[in-house]
């Protein structure tokens, strides 16, 4: 027999952390980390034979928000600026003083948490003509948002007396039960003038 | 002499980097899983209007993109500067939004198609008309889950 103890060489690994490195910057390179971010809408449903009955809602029940084609808001058939619309949507769907021309509450049960008094008809209708610009109904769209989720953290305070971050998720649920976001987007009255 | 004077030279001892490629492929691994592929380019030019109340958007497997805007300077030439929409790598027309949708419905699972979301990403100069338009055809596609894409605000 030759020599018993023949030593494996070692293997150079020095330039895995150069191969590793090469790797690391494809794909740092290749990453997108962008999120997307957006507000959330569930569109109705399409039923062709519901297009013509109109949904009967009372008056009381209903807030009108009209983007015109000069990009100016009506709400309730008066002209505000942007900024007074959180207000006034706060106002018409907590409708806290009970008028008579706000909507009409009734007793809710919200499942899990038990019986509220609210305003569960109300409805913001959305219009638009064809030439508005989409950034202002966006603009609308977050600040009824804004809204919503004010009135929620508000009622949210009240009931469990804690910040709206610090609710647990079933807590947020009754929020939402509470004031469900009910924005309505009507039908549009023309169709593909004006791109 | 002090007892504290080393004697002769000193050497540097040599920094031990066999833990190098170690830690490196930890950082690579976590590219590897964050990563995912940009999957289009856009050729309409988007900006997204600034919002306040945005809501991230999770699992974007889930997620369809349509988007709406001018065409690109490349374009301009070809396809004027009319707002267009973009589906996959293509300009497209309304009616071609039933086709995509049933597309993408189509290689998804079963139990993930209830779920599934459009994210608009639309122009903020782009005329509400072919929102709707969009929207309608959306309805008819049976995709109600939308998104409106927006950026966050930076304060």
């Amino acid at each position: 027999m030759g020599k018993s103890s023949r030593k494996v060489p070692g293997l150079n690994a020095s330039s895995t952390a150069d191969i590793s490195f090469i790797l690391l910057i494809f794909f740092l390179v290749t990453t997108s980390m962008d999120t997307d971010t957006g507000l959330p809408r569930r569109l109705p449903e399409w039923d062709p034979n519901a297009l013509e009955e109109e949904v009967q809602i009372r008056e009381r029940n209903i807030m009108t928000v009209y983007v015109n084609s000069n990009n100016e808001i009506l709400c309730r058939k008066e002209i505000i600026d942007i900024s007074q619309l959180k207000d006034l949507a706060k106002e018409f769907i907590a409708n806290p003083e009970d008028k008579m021309n706000m909507p009409a509450k009734e007793e809710y049960e919200i499942p899990g948490f038990g019986t509220v008094y609210t305003t569960v008809k109300h409805v913001i209708s959305l219009q638009t003509d064809v030439a508005t610009q989409y950034a202002v109904y966006f603009k609308v769209q977050d600040e009824l948002t804004k809204a919503y989720n004010e009135l929620r953290a508000e009622w949210a305070q009240r009931q469990f007396h804690k910040r709206w971050e610090d609710c647990s998720a079933d807590q947020k649920l009754y929020a939402r039960g509470m004031y469900p976001s009910k924005i309505s987007e009507a039908e549009p009255k023309e169709y593909g003038q004006n791109r | 002499m002090s007892k504290f004077r080393s004697n002769g030279k000193r050497e540097m001892p040599e920094l031990n980097t066999s833990s190098l490629p170690d830690l490196i492929f930890t950082v690579l691994f976590f590219f590897m899983c964050v990563t995912s592929m940009r999957e289009i380019d856009p050729i309409v030019d988007v900006t997204t209007p600034v919002g306040t109340q945005l809501e991230k958007l999770e699992n974007k497997s889930l997620v369809s993109y349509i988007y709406i805007g001018q065409p690109i300077d490349k374009y301009r030439t070809q396809f004027g500067s009319g707002t267009r929409i973009q589906l996959n790598d293509k300009f497209a027309d309304v009616t071609a939004i039933h086709d995509y949708v049933a597309q993408k419905r189509e290689s998804m699972h079963e139990y993930d198609i209830p779920f599934m979301k459009v994210s608009l990403k639309i122009d903020e100069n782009t005329k509400m008309g072919i929102v709707t338009e969009v929207k309608q055809a959306l309805r008819k596609a049976w995709a109600l889950n939308i998104v409106y894409s927006g950026n966050p605000a930076t304060k």
